[in-house]
Formats: C-alpha cells, sequence, structure tokens
C-alpha cells in the first residue's frame, strides 16, 4: 500500500498541471507583496479609517509588517485555495476513468477500500505541500520583506492586537486548521470524482459548490444566518481566523488567550465530520460502482 | 503652652492656605510648571475603548515649551487618543491673563478644589477647563477640558517623585471614542459567537488612555525634529 501511495503521489507530480496551483500561489502572494510595500499604508490606513475620529496618527507604519501582511493575503487565498485543490482531488477517480486506466487499477491486488484510501492520502498530501508552499511565501516571505511587529487584526467591530512573540504560534494553529478545511474541500472533490467519469465535472461542481457556500457565508441575512450558514463547511473554513481573535481585560490583550477556542473546536469537528461523510460516500459508492472504463 | 502655640500655628498655616485667591493659585502652579523647559518621559501606555483589545506598549514623551508635545510609540502598537497632547497641562496655564478663572468651590469628596479656567481668545481650541486641585500640594488632579472639535476629555493625574516639577507618574486620559465598524465583506470574520452585533454599546463610549511613566529626562534639550 506504501509502494501505490509512493506511486500516486509521484503520479500527481509528474503532471505539469499540479505545478500550476504552486505558480498561481506564488504569483498571487508575490503580487500582493509587492502591493502592499508600494501601497500598504494607504490599504492599512483604509483599515483603520473608522478610527481616525477617535485616534492621532494611526500607527500604520508599525501595523504594517510580515504578521499583517501574512494575514491579509491568507484573508484573501484562502477563500481561492480550495479552488485549487479541487483541481488534483476531482481528478483522482475521474481522470483514471476518463484515461481508461481505473478498470486497469481496479483489478490490481489491492482492494477498491485500499485503492480509494491510496487516491485520497495522495490527494491530502498534495493539499498539505500547497499549503506549506502558501506558509512559505505568506509568512516567512512576507517577515523577509516588511520585517515583524506586533500584529493588528481588523475585524467587523473590533481590533484585535497581539505582541509579535504571541503570534507564531497562533499561525502554526491557523494553518493546522487551514489543512482541516482543505482536506474537507479535497474530501467534497473526491467524492465528486467517484461519481463521475470526466474529471471536469466534479472540479466545476466542487468550485460551484465553494463559490454558493462562501456567498451564503458572507451574506449577512438573518434567515440564513440562522438555517443555512452554522451547517455549511465554508462558513467553518474561517475559523483558522479564531486564532487570532483574542480575550481581553480592561481593554489589555490577554498574552496567548483565544477568544472561543471552543467555537474552533466545533468547527473543526465539523469540518471532519463533513470529510468523513463525503469520503463515506465515496467509499460506499465506489465499492457498488461498476466501473466500465 | 507649647500646645497652643501649635494649635495657633496651624489655624494660621491653614488659614493661610484657605486665604489663596484662585489667581494665587494658579500662579503657584503655574510657576512649579514652568521650572520644566523640556522633558523627554518613558512610559507605558494602556487603552482601554471597547473596541480595541491591545497589550501595553512602550512610549516615549516628548514636550517642549510652549506647546510641543509628542507621544511616540517605542514598540509595538499603541493608538494614541485626539487630544491627548494636552495632558500636559502647561499649556492651559501657560499664558497668565489669557483666560478668567471663576472658584467653583471644593469638590466634597475629596477637599480638591475646583476652579474654572474660560479662555479669554475666541479662537481657543479648549472652551471651559476645569480643574480639580490639591491646595497644599500645589498640583493638578484632575481636569476636565471641552474642547471646540474634540469633545469633552478628562484627565487624572497621580504623582510621585516628580511632584515638585507638577509632572505626574501616572496620567489617565478618558475621552469619547467614536463607534467602529468595518464591512464584513472586507474583513470576512470568523463567527465565534462572541462578537456582539453593533449597538449603542459602542456608539459614543468613554475610551480611557493611561500613561504610566518610568523616568523623566527634565531640562536636558529635546531636539525641535521630535515634534515634526
Amino acid at each position: 500500500m506504501v509502494q501505490l501511495l509512493k506511486i500516486e503521489i509521484f503520479k500527481i507530480f509528474k503532471r505539469p498541471r499540479t505545478y500550476i496551483a504552486f505558480a498561481v500561489i506564488a504569483l498571487i502572494i508575490i503580487l500582493i507583496q509587492i502591493a502592499l510595500k508600494f501601497g500598504g499604508k494607504e490599504y492599512v490606513g483604509l483599515m483603520m479609517s473608522g478610527m481616525g475620529d477617535s485616534f492621532e496618527e494611526l500607527p500604520t507604519k508599525t501595523i504594517l509588517n510580515g504578521y499583517l501582511v501574512c494575514f491579509i493575503i491568507l484573508n484573501l487565498l484562502l477563500i481561492h485555495v480550495p479552488i485549487l485543490v479541487a483541481l488534483v482531488a476531482g481528478d483522482a477517480i475521474a481522470g483514471e476513468a476518463n484515461m481508461g486506466t481505473l478498470r486497469l487499477l481496479a483489478s490490481k491486488p489491492v482492494s477498491r477500500i485500499q485503492l480509494l484510501v491510496v487516491k485520497f492520502t495522495a490527494s491530502a498530501f498534495y493539499t498539505l505541500i500547497l499549503l506549506i508552499w502558501v506558509a512559505i511565501l505568506a509568512l516567512f516571505l512576507s517577515i523577509l520583506l516588511f520585517g515583524v511587529n506586533w500584529l493588528g487584526v481588523p475585524r467587523e467591530l473590533q481590533f484585535n492586537v497581539m505582541e509579535s512573540d504571541d503570534v507564531l504560534w497562533r499561525y502554526a494553529l491557523a494553518f493546522c486548521f487551514a489543512a482541516i478545511g482543505l482536506i474537507c474541500v479535497a474530501a467534497l472533490a473526491f467524492m465528486l470524482s467517484v461519481f463521475s467519469d470526466n474529471s471536469i465535472g466534479p472540479i466545476v461542481t466542487t468550485v460551484c459548490i465553494i463559490i454558493v457556500f462562501t456567498i451564503l457565508t458572507q451574506m449577512q441575512i438573518p434567515f440564513y444566518d440562522e438555517t443555512i450558514k452554522p451547517y455549511l463547511f465554508t462558513t467553518h473554513m474561517l475559523g483558522w481566523k479564531g486564532f487570532f481573535y483574542v480575550k481581553a481585560i480592561d481593554g489589555e490583550t490577554q498574552k496567548g488567550s483565544i477568544e472561543n477556542l471552543t467555537a474552533i473546536l466545533k468547527s473543526a469537528a465539523i469540518l471532519i465530520v463533513y470529510t468523513a461523510g463525503f469520503l463515506g460516500i465515496a467509499f460506499w459508492y465506489f465499492k457498488r460502482k461498476n466501473i466500465l472504463s | 503652652m507649647r500646645k497652643k502655640l501649635l494649635i495657633i500655628f496651624s489655624l494660621f498655616i491653614s488659614y493661610q492656605v484657605m486665604a489663596q485667591t484662585p489667581q494665587e493659585l494658579v500662579n503657584k502652579i503655574r510657576i512649579k510648571l514652568e521650572k520644566v523647559n523640556d522633558y523627554t518621559a518613558k512610559g507605558k501606555l494602556k487603552t482601554n475603548v471597547v473596541f480595541i483589545k491591545a497589550p501595553i506598549a512602550s512610549v516615549k514623551v516628548y514636550y517642549k515649551k510652549p506647546d510641543k508635545m509628542k507621544i511616540v510609540n517605542e514598540n509595538g502598537i499603541s493608538f494614541i487618543p485626539k487630544g491627548s497632547v494636552n495632558i500636559n497641562l502647561a499649556k492651559s496655564l501657560s499664558a497668565a491673563g489669557n483666560y478668567e478663572i471663576v472658584d467653583a468651590g471644593k469638590e466634597p469628596a475629596t477637599g480638591l478644589r475646583i476652579l474654572k479656567l474660560l479662555p479669554t481668545d475666541e479662537n481657543s481650541d479648549i472652551v471651559l477647563s476645569t480643574l480639580y486641585i490639591d491646595e497644599k500640594a500645589e498640583l493638578i488632579k484632575k481636569a476636565k477640558n471641552t474642547t471646540r472639535d474634540n469633545g469633552t476629555y478628562e484627565l487624572e493625574m497621580s504623582y510621585g517623585k516628580y511632584a515638585t516639577y507638577g509632572l505626574p507618574d501616572k496620567v489617565i486620559f478618558s475621552f469619547n471614542t467614536k463607534d467602529y465598524k468595518l464591512p464584513k465583506g472586507v474583513t470576512f470574520d470568523y463567527d465565534d459567537g462572541s462578537e456582539k452585533k453593533p449597538g449603542d454599546n459602542l456608539k459614543n463610549k468613554k475610551g480611557k488612555v493611561e500613561i504610566t511613566y518610568s523616568e523623566y529626562l527634565i531640562n536636558k534639550g529635546v531636539d525641535d525634529a521630535v515634534f515634526k
């Protein structure tokens, strides 16, 4: 099985299109970094415009640092990375069916469940490598370009500030959480891939689901807030930000605190349940699937 | 006999203190404050504003006669409220004769003398200053300033080893805050169930900034470039 996994990972990384995602991510991140390097002060000024009435000259210089740049990048990017994850996970089974090699694979001396486990593990591995790539560029390159200082996180009704030595562990946990979210998307694309004999279908369907769910997540309509939103996996994928929401006593940030850890754990649990559900459906269907190609 | 003399002497001293006219009292404080031509002070700044959660920041405060004042962030992120440049009261008292003084008696709870300063200059940013003065120590313990542009703010001072210069060890600056809101489409907030919806609790609330000074360098000279 390990050998099979190695082969699957080799197949993923042998395809030139796999690297499109890495190139696209690098391009987006570098473009954002260039924009913030030259126009970051204006951007931060806009971000903090609500405070201008109460405070003197806002500390835009110190606020714009590598940690904030990483936060801005993740804010923009983690909505789009799932699309890139879908490119590989949606192709995992449907791609084989499309090329006519799925039947050959299924005839190997491994069970269909083992085959799916290997295929999904390879997709998850790709997702993690992609996330590590995001971390290297968004966090470490930003630190290199912009330096470090305290992190100021703008929220709808609050501005949370944390000291620079209280940030890196938050990013480590945020990336771990993002991994859970992206693996959930990979599981969705993978499940749809099992149903299809053409990789375009599952990829496009996954992208459409993410777009629709993200719109529903961001819409502030009370009816959806109370009915659909709490159950959408895209709502819980934003849980990585929870690590940057801090507790305070008399306005003073409590070092090492997380405002609502229970909510983050609940979101992680919901994403894991979704992942298990998607994989369960995929395994159930694939076991019974009549493989003709 | 000695006891009687002591009582008479005490009564005489308290009469002298009581007898201070508002103008005399203000002049004494002004003279004390005028001993300071400039200072640089290190301090810790704590922000207590309803929409900000921030750690205590290190700041450097620069002052130069007559009215130059700047609070600079040494490290981290600090928020300096509008009007906080007036935390040095030397500016308010600097020009004798530029204000009318009204004696408003004493604050019952603290026994502090209350004086109201009404600037005679129609274009003055401060419209009214109410000073709460410790007559014995000749120190301003509290001040309420109503400004033309930045609303009303309050100052509370605690004094220590720099009291002879009229410089406080701690200043609490209270001010009115405006509401803060960013579009959710910009922040993409994670709803962890903790954040309340905007309401009256965020609007026109009092914010506080506390500066605790750790050391003053008085009359050692401050470069004008600092204030630019």
